[in-house]
């Protein structure tokens, strides 16, 4: 459990103009809630840009390498069956499955690995600031003790329409 | 901010965020309509009558089935290849428009998506059941084995088959709860704390907050899960079509299968979400979401695929007389004019003339109107597989061995049972799960919103100032959660 100072916001431009107040001021912001993506949230915030999707395209590349190694080694090597003399090694043929497990892979890795890095997983106690923060109200949150008072005074300012201090 | 004045609101009744949570949330979390029991128990028994149907036939074997010698293939794959189209508008919706920036999928992608999952459930029972020994179903599956490990055939498109089926199965799965969790947590939190809807919902929302890292992070998967589904889509009913255009037969053996039965699906699909989305904006009252407008843009969608359709089946004509193949000539005339002709014109009548109508606004924008289009759809595309698989066997090479084909009781009780397990899962989905994307509906509001959209720049920044978009003075308090600890 800990305390923190949050400013609720109703409106994503009255929100993108308080933490660009915060930051002027310098107060550390700990964790802003919205309860639907608001354009132009993470470049004010400098998040980084998400490696997700070059994750994904190295998961699809080892996709494609099981699916064509799985395939040669089967067909190929292991056991070559004549099918009216038909070649043994019939690339063509492999390309929809090769296609298939490489969006399997990509998909299902990059899911998995979605969750992780946002540490969700089924039953995880969602610590949440303000039930309204999934309704429609946009949370700014400030740990800092010290930078309370300052705080207060731009959310204030930049009209949030409520101001609090919660327990999480 | 600012949209086209050109442009229509997606969102009609000038919402706020508040209220379309409470839209949505409330027909979860509020009391059960006596309706939904009613329909539930119905869609139910159909689905049970199947199983039994399915568990007579595995009993028994599929000789219970109409089959013959001639015609191995008739109501299961024409079920299997029905369900698989059906499923494909979902995808279709969320990805190939998401990436193309059509806002209007927003209203209809969660249930459209939902629709996918549940009809590729239905139309991977066919394949299964129709092995007659579905216990050997791991035989598909390449996995050491002891028949000295004799590998699967991967020059088959029935193995590709089942590699392209439960990737779709996955994948779309996967895209339709990345975007549930946001709107499961939601539901969460307008749930009475301690109440066993909380803690369902707590669990299946794997406790998302929102926080912007998520939120980035959400939608940089969103959109690659969409760019992953774009081929997907496109490439699973191409395959389906290969079980039939890499075979010798005539009437299957045909080049234009993959783009025809792509465009069939998507037709078919679109003809299912507009039967379903119909009646759900009717049953939950969601018209100011789903609004003519939406209508309107799908009776565009499936006029444009159903014509792509019919140029298919002409083109099919044209080549079956210009290839100069005596037995391709006979297998298509026959198809129009021979046995079952009948089938054949309910299928040209639903497919291509019967949604000339959408021409017309005033039709397309008729909700009712629509919704028996729709229907014909349906019908119309179930013939079509129908047509392709049994006309173009039952005739076979030599004369000797032509047969007729017709379904047992058996076999109908088991596609009734398919609509059954079908319509009792989107019951299930439309009283427990929000049926509209509704972060994503939100993020719209504010361009899409009837009382915002359609406004100049000007008129725009003037109402602004004017605190029509809600006042700093006012604390937004909501009845349904008076919760300040």
């Amino acid at each position: 459990m800990a305390k923190y100072l949050i400013g609720l916001y109703t409106d994503e431009e009255r929100l993108l103009a308080g933490i660009e107040a915060l930051q002027k001021a310098s107060i550390p912001i700990h964790e802003v809630c919205t309860p639907f993506p608001v354009h132009g949230l993470d470049q004010l915030l400098h998040l980084k840009k998400s490696r997700l999707p070059d994750a994904a395209f190295v998961y699809g590349a080892l996709g494609t390498l099981t699916a064509l190694s799985m395939q040669i080694y089967m067909y190929t090597i292991d056991w070559p069956i004549n099918i009216g003399g038909k070649s043994f090694l019939p690339f063509p043929s492999f390309i929809p499955v090769t296609f298939e497990l490489t969006v399997l892979f990509s998909g299902v890795l990059m899911f998995l690995s979605y969750l992780a890095v946002n540490r969700l997983y089924p039953g995880k106690r969602a610590r949440i600031y303000d039930p309204r923060q999934t309704d429609d109200h946009m949370v700014v949150a400030i740990a800092a003790e010290p930078h309370w008072q300052k705080a207060q005074a731009v959310f204030e300012k930049t009209g949030a329409s409520e101001i609090k201090i919660v327990e999480v | 901010m600012f949209e086209s004045p050109i442009r229509e609101p997606l969102i009609l009744g000038h919402k706020t965020y508040n209220q379309i949570t409470t839209d949505l949330v409330s027909p979860i979390l509020g009391r059960t309509s006596w309706k939904w029991y009613v329909t539930t128990a119905i869609t139910a028994l159909a689905m049970f009558a199947g199983f039994a149907a399915i568990a007579y036939t595995i009993w028994v074997g599929i000789g219970t089935w109409g089959l013959n010698k001639t015609v191995g293939w008739a109501f299961d794959i024409t079920n299997f290849v029905f369900w698989i189209g059906i499923g494909h508008a979902g995808t279709l919706i969320s990805a190939i428009l998401l990436l193309f920036r059509q806002r209007w999928r927003m209203a209809i992608n969660r249930a459209a998506e939902a629709m996918t999952i549940f009809a590729v459930i239905c139309a991977g029972l066919f394949p299964i059941i129709h092995m007659g020994r579905p216990w050997l179903l791991f035989w598909f599956l390449p996995i050491p084995n002891t028949h000295g490990s004799l590998w699967v055939n991967f020059n088959s498109p029935l193995l590709w088959d089942v590699f392209a089926i439960s990737t779709y199965f996955t994948i779309s799965l996967l895209f339709w709860y990345t975007g549930l969790i946001p709107d499961l947590a939601m539901v969460r939190d307008r749930a009475r704390p301690g109440s066993f809807a909380h803690i369902l919902y707590s669990i299946l929302s794997f406790g998302w907050t929102g926080n912007a890292k998520q939120w980035q992070r959400f939608e940089a998967v969103s959109l690659v899960l969409a760019g992953l589904s774009t081929p997907l889509v496109l490439s699973v009913h191409s395959i389906v079509s290969f079980d039939f255009a890499t075979s010798i037969l005539p009437g299957w053996h045909t080049t234009i299968f993959p783009p025809y039965f792509v465009a069939g699906a998507i037709f078919s699909g679109f003809g299912m979400v507009l039967t379903l989305m119909i009646i759900t904006r009717e049953a939950l009252d969601l018209k100011d979401y789903i609004t003519l407008e939406h209508i309107d843009a799908m009776a565009k969608v499936t006029l444009a695929t159903g014509m792509m359709v019919g140029f298919a089946y002409a083109t099919e004509f044209f080549i079956a007389w210009y290839s100069g193949s005596y037995w391709e000539r006979y297998i298509f005339l026959n198809r129009a004019f021979g046995p079952y002709w009948w089938s054949y014109w309910i299928m040209v009548s639903c497919n291509l003339l019967i949604p000339q109508v959408f021409w017309i606004k005033k039709l397309r924008r008729s909700p009712w109107f629509v919704f028996i289009i729709s229907i014909f759809v349906n019908i119309g595309m179930w013939f079509e597989r129908f047509v392709i698989i049994v006309t173009s066997l039952h005739r076979d090479f030599l004369t000797s061995s032509w047969r007729m084909y017709k379904p047992t009781w058996v076999e109908v009780t088991i596609l009734i049972g398919s609509f059954g397990l079908f319509l009792t899962l989107y019951m299930l989905f439309a009283r427990f799960f929000p049926v509209i994307a509704a972060a994503e509906t939100k993020s719209i509001l504010k361009t899409s919103g009837d009382q915002y959209a359609g406004l100049s720049w000007e008129a725009y920044q003037a109402q602004k100032r004017a605190g029509v978009f809600g006042s700093v003075l006012q604390p937004a308090h909501h009845p349904d959660n008076p919760s300040q600890p």
